[in-house]
């Protein structure tokens, strides 16, 4: 008797396993897991990536967009007008897009928007992108008319950031728990430590995607990370913490792995205000006293790029300049003799959360040690990182990665945390930003390069991995990452 | 039992020696990075394998062991310096206000867990060994005094202090040259009780990050290092796990044998 209840039990649940696997087909909600939380959902004030990472393109959007392969397309501007002297930028928006609590989205809103982001006390993280507009005036309700300064060839690319999203003036008051964008997602839930839920919007301008439902969950720990994905508690993992664990994945059918490139160059930022790394002769030495591969065999298991200078491998303008700094100890402790520093000295080191800091500042330090460095490490959360060092600059060296796209401007600004002044470096920086031709500014974004490489302000290591975990069946995640953001608009499931 | 002495003591020695040696000897240079002979398994070349920046783990575990008896050892050493002589202070003028203020601060002390008082200090004061010593020494206070306390307490009452007393000896005389050396059994005892505890606490710290700082190698941040890894590499987990194991059943067992030992009520019995 108990045998056959048994028996019919099983069949019975067989049989529905059956009914959910046909009703699997139709899968159209995902569980997206990434590490960090982020603070708030204001993209326009905060420089956390973990912002954008949830809002950029689902619920926000700007006049133009980056897409996965970096390319910059139109966004909520249908098409746009340069004038003769590239001063004036007339955006054409697009017909019939609405916020989400349905009030239209016109040119007064990207006038708002703009306007906000560059004013005098704006929040926006990013203020140097604006900093080129002179005026924005509304044309008509579908046209908006942009001046700038002087021209500037990036400014279709600045506007494609998370940090110039159109917002409205109705819902800015509680931009930061209640996003009201223009995208594909609207805002449903956020449960504090726990997880973020956004809807398909069904008035949405655009091509209505196929996911219905997406649900972003955050866990900061790789152990934690690695159980999540391999209890198929989530779909997807962006950004993926643990390197280690990748040739597991990638030999189970359940999953697959995306390795793709990010903006992230991981650098060993250097004080250059502080004795002895104002002395160009240690800023070299040190340079040569890094084994780059080592560190991303040791810390990133063999993924990341290595670099010579800040900028990102994959773009067009991109030099290799690693040669420059080869893994040389022997010059290293020559050049620090020469700077009458024979014996080494002593520093800090201080390292943030993420194990591309924590592990590769470990294997700095043993590097740095051979030489007669002494680095003594500081491990540090976040919040205390920018505090101490980007705040307060006051440390000696750290590791990070500065995940912001072509960001080498950083270096024109003496106040930035590593503080690197020189004049000559800022006046290419200015001129770069008034030319539009692309030859031309190719040749000056390789001076640039060329400059703080001879000048090693940092210690340039490598571009960190786009890496990416996502159950088999899913398709049009970005492999790399242009910007923080994942995108839904081009996901589907696919079995 | 007098089994668990020897065994006890023969672990216990065991890590104590590896510790001693290291100073002298050990296999690699624990702090060398080598990152082509990364996890490997263990093997003739590497005892205990190499972790994933190819350290030699069996002399980082020789090393580790040192910074465990380090920093339990002095943190111990804090407990009983002060618990004691605060124990032994109390029982002299008991009941008193004196005796309240300090039975009440052991209590404060004791009313939270000792990993969490630990955590706690070096969150405010910085990571380090040093304050992780100093954490896991201040929780080892009320032990101290406590078990002080305790055993004075009812010395007090017998007629060697009263004679003492008739002596013409104040209560600290009285309780640095009778109570102490007739409590001093009890006090070992529990030392090594503490100790092990005290390895604990620190591979507990180091575990969180908050004990001693790379590069100093510490059990307790090998096995936090190790946790991604124990899937296709779980040595790098078992090996600073048992390190701590066999630290911490070898003192245990120290510990009951010697308290078996000393007693002296089971000694007459056995007798």
């Amino acid at each position: 008797m108990g045998q056959t209840l048994t028996r019919t039990l099983a069949s019975a649940i067989a049989l529905s396993a059956g009914l959910f696997a046909t009703a699997a087909i139709a899968q159209d909600d995902i569980t997206i897991a990434m590490q960090l939380e982020p603070p708030h959902l204001d993209p326009t004030s905060a420089a956390a990536q973990a912002i954008d990472s949830v809002v950029y393109t689902n619920i926000f959007e700007g006049l133009t967009r980056f897409m996965g392969d970096g390319s910059v397309v139109p966004g909520l501007a249908e098409s746009w007008e340069i004038s003769e002297d590239g001063t004036e930028y007339t955006f054409k928006l697009r017909d019939g897009v609405t916020f989400h609590d349905g009030t239209t989205m016109d040119a007064e809103d990207v006038k708002f928007s703009l306007d906000r982001a560059r004013a005098e006390d704006s929040a926006n993280a990013q203020k140097a992108l604006f900093a080129g507009i002179s005026d924005v005036t509304v044309v008509d309700p579908q046209t908006v008319k942009i001046t700038l300064k002087e021209p500037d060839g990036n400014f279709l690319f600045n506007l494609a950031w998370g940090d110039a999203v159109i917002v409205a003036p109705e819902s800015i008051e509680d931009i930061k728990t209640n996003p009201v964008g223009t995208g594909a997602y609207t805002f449903s839930e956020w449960v504090q430590g726990d997880r973020i839920e956004l809807t398909r919007n069904p008035d949405y301008w655009g091509e209505q995607p196929a996911i219905a439902t997406a649900t972003f969950r955050f866990i900061s720990d790789p152990t934690a990370a690695f159980a999540a994905v391999m209890a198929e508690d989530v779909d997807v993992f962006t950004a993926f913490p643990a390197p280690e664990n990748l040739p597991q994945f990638e030999a189970d059918p359940r999953f697959q792995v995306l390795i793709g490139s990010t903006e992230g160059e991981t650098i060993l930022s250097t004080n250059n205000k502080q004795a002895p790394f104002d002395n160009v002769k240690v800023r070299e030495a040190m340079a040569h006293a890094i084994d780059r591969q080592a560190i991303i065999d040791g810390a990133m298991f063999g993924y990341g790029t290595p670099i010579g200078t800040h900028f990102a491998p994959h773009h067009p303008a991109y030099i290799d300049l690693t040669g420059q700094s080869a893994y040389d100890p022997e010059k290293a402790k020559a050049l620090l003799a020469e700077a009458g520093l024979a014996d080494g000295f002593e520093t800090t080191l201080h390292l943030p959360p993420p194990s591309y800091a924590r592990r590769g500042g470990e294997i700095v330090a043993a590097q740095l040690a051979e030489v007669g460095i002494k680095a003594e490490i500081i491990n540090v959360e976040w919040a205390q990182w920018l505090e101490t060092v980007f705040k307060g600059k006051n440390f000696g060296l750290t590791i990070v990665s500065h995940t912001e796209p072509m960001d080498i401007g950083i270096y024109a600004r003496p106040d930035y945390y590593f503080q690197y002044e020189n004049p000559e470096f800022q006046a290419l920086m200015e001129e770069l930003t008034r030319t539009t031709d692309p030859d031309k500014r190719t040749e000056l974004l390789q001076q640039a390069q060329r400059m703080i490489a001879d000048d090693y302000v940092n210690g340039y290591l490598f571009q960190l991995a786009a890496i990416t975990v996502a159950k088999a069946g899913i398709e049009g995640l970005w492999e790399n990452a242009p910007t923080a953001a994942v995108d839904l608009t081009g996901v589907k499931w696919t079995e | 039992m007098r089994r668990n002495l020897i065994l006890g003591t023969a672990l216990s020695s065991l890590v104590l020696l590896a510790a001693l040696l290291s100073f002298v000897w050990t296999p690699y240079d624990h702090a060398a990075l080598s990152i082509p002979d990364k996890l490997q398994t263990p093997g003739p070349e590497h005892w205990f394998g190499t972790d994933h920046f190819g350290r030699d783990m069996f002399s980082m575990i020789m090393v580790g062991a040192r910074t465990s008896i380090a920093v339990a050892l002095i943190a111990v050493g804090i407990g009983m310096g002060l618990g004691v002589p605060l124990g032994l202070t109390a029982a002299a003028r008991k009941g008193s206000w004196l005796d309240e203020v300090i039975m009440r601060g052991n209590d404060l002390v004791f009313a939270f867990p000792s990993i969490i008082i630990a955590i706690l200090i070096t969150a405010v004061f910085g990571a380090g060994a040093v304050n992780a010593i100093i954490a896991i020494g201040i929780f080892n206070i009320p032990v101290f005094a406590r078990v002080a306390r305790g055993a004075a307490l009812s010395l007090w009452e017998r007629e060697f202090i009263l004679a003492a007393r008739v002596a013409g000896k104040g209560p600290a005389r009285i309780s640095a040259e009778h109570i102490l050396p007739n409590i001093a059994n009890l006090l070992i005892v529990q030392g090594t009780i503490q100790f092990s505890l005290g390895i604990l606490a620190e591979a507990g710290l180091s575990y969180v990050g908050l004990g001693a700082q790379p590069p100093t190698p510490s059990w307790g941040r090998m096995l936090a290092d190790a946790q991604t890894m124990v899937s296709f590499a779980p040595h790098l987990a078992l090996i600073p796990g048992l390190a701590i194991i066999v630290t911490v059943l070898g003192l245990n067992l120290m510990g009951d044998g010697l308290r078996d030992w000393l007693d002296p009520r089971i000694r007459v019995a056995r007798a």
